[in-house]
């Protein structure tokens, strides 16, 4: 009997919801764990580097890598799979565009670091002590991984075949993606296996949409009552659907919540952010800059709303100074 | 036609930026047209590209011309109520103001960018935005995206050398 397709999974800058979502797979998980044999997976089994360093180049049929790319760590195991793996699927938001953690991109290296060994409340570190990449104690010599100055989506380190989106990625989407890897029926390279289309074309409220939205105010989700029916853009939330990526069935809005976006843009879209300030934004109401001005202030944190999954998908890339 | 002092030249190996503008058909790329014809003189600092209506350009084009190399972004379309398509140019005010609070947030500095509305009949004011602009960039220094770009991802250069081949030897840190 041949042997089964080897799979490994991996995780980088991520939160674990990622393998969360694996283990969401439910029943189904026992027909992926038929088909393949799984010989990397961190959360839930005891292989080590070692043991993926030993396998020949290409042996594994395909790796799903999660999380984004901040150490120089990561940035080994990543670029190791790439080099045993046949195909690499970029898995969920932080893979994708950085997710959370490239919200960081916002602030440099130095007042990352300063913050959380010294200034943060409830640090005691008079001696201003920080993590060095090469220390000696006692005759030993320990090391750890270089804290990047930035972070980086799993494409910019490494060539990937296939993109899975979402925080997490649906069960469903998973399925669907991990069938057509075995059937061997797969879209070109390249594709995020997902709907290309806008989130609202998915959206049962999208018939409550106006045409006109004709915005005077944007308002918090904690701020109002929401309507369960209506379109969360006509009730002057920002919801993240026209510049989104379709695929996950609306559950936010479905739960009464607008979408954050984290299935980032279509294909047709390269920055999410500014093509939600292109689509909505051009809708508000006001036709004078003060009023104008007025109708923004309602977004205290454009960036971390506009990008709050793929800041490192941002055509900037991360905050310049 | 009123005489006006030639732009005074760049001094030997003064940073010359680079300006992409984006000027409407209908108004502001007429106006430079007629700057052209009054032989009007202005930096030769900027690029400018014909759109239909300001209400065409999307931030994404103005990101991008950043990251493509450009030192600042000009932007021109026709006075409120001027619009050939009646609302465009009020779309683009409103995109424009976040799209300014959004650069301003990726520490993109002020003067970088620029809409101004500029009518066909006024060709002086190609000019004087032209110039003003260009003084300012300049003074600005160069923004250089994809010289930045290239500088970030050194970072990465030696480690994906060193593991980058079938026999790299191993890391220490990351056994």
């Amino acid at each position: 009997m041949p042997d089964k397709p080897k799979v490994a999974f991996y995780w980088c800058a991520s939160c674990g919801g990622c393998e969360e979502a694996v283990v969401d797979l439910a029943e189904d998980i026992l027909k992926v764990v038929e088909a393949v044999d799984i010989v990397l997976w961190p959360v839930a089994m005891d292989f080590k580097k070692a043991d993926v360093e030993a396998r020949p180049d290409k042996s594994i049929a395909v790796a799903f890598i999660n999380g984004a790319i901040r150490t120089s760590e990561q940035e080994e195991w990543v670029r190791m799979l790439r080099r045993k793996a046949g195909l690499v699927v970029s898995f969920g938001a932080c893979a994708n565009s950085g997710g959370i953690p490239a919200l960081a991109n916002q602030f440099k290296k130095e007042q990352i670091l300063k913050y959380v060994y010294e200034d943060c409340p409830g640090v005691d570190n008079p001696a201003k002590t920080r993590p060095q990449t090469e220390t000696t104690d006692e005759g030993r010599t320990v090391t750890l991984p270089e804290f990047r100055s930035m972070v980086r989506s799993l494409d910019e380190v490494i060539e990937v075949d296939y993109y899975l989106p979402g925080c997490p990625p649906t069960p469903k989407l998973i399925m669907a993606a991990v069938g057509a890897i075995l059937a061997g029926k797969l879209p070109p390279q390249g594709t995020v296996l997902s709907p290309d289309n806008a989130l609202c074309e998915e959206c049962k409220r999208k018939d409550s949409k106006p045409a006109d939205l004709a915005l005077t105010e944007f308002k918090r989700p904690h701020q109002i009552q929401i309507d369960p029916e209506k379109c969360m853009l006509a009730q002057g939330l920002v919801c993240m659907g026209p510049a989104t990526r379709s695929g996950c069935e609306a559950r936010c809005v479905e739960g009464n919540m607008p979408c954050t976006g984290c299935f980032g843009p279509s294909s047709r879209v390269k920055d999410q952010g500014a093509k939600f300030v292109s689509s909505v934004f051009s809708n508000i109401a006001p036709k004078e800059a003060p009023e104008i001005d007025k109708v923004l202030d309602g977004i205290p944190d454009p960036i971390g709303t506009f990008y709050r999954y793929g800041l490192s998908k941002c055509i900037l890339r991360r905050k310049l100074n | 036609m009123t005489k006006h002092p030639a732009q005074p030249p760049a001094a030997p190996g003064q940073f010359e930026p680079r300006i992409v503008a984006f000027f409407c058909n209908w108004c502001t790329y007429t106006a430079a047209d007629l700057a052209g014809v009054s032989r009007l003189k202005y930096a030769p600092n900027v690029r400018v590209i014909r759109v239909m209506c300001s209400g065409r350009v999307d931030p994404q084009f103005v990101l991008e011309a950043f990251a493509k190399g450009a030192d600042g972004v000009l932007l021109g379309g026709c006075h409120p109520g001027d619009c050939h398509y009646a609302e465009g140019n009020y779309k683009t005010l409103r995109r424009m103001r976040m799209l300014e609070r959004m650069l301003k947030a990726m520490g993109v500095e002020d003067g970088r960018f620029r809409l101004e509305w500029i009518s066909g009949a006024e060709g002086d004011k190609v000019r004087a935005v032209v110039n003003e602009m260009t003084a300012r960039v300049r003074a600005l220094g160069p923004l250089d995206l994809p010289g930045r770009f290239q500088e970030w991802d050194k970072e990465m250069e030696e480690l994906e050398k060193r593991v980058g081949t079938a026999d790299a030897p191993e890391v220490a840190h990351a056994r």
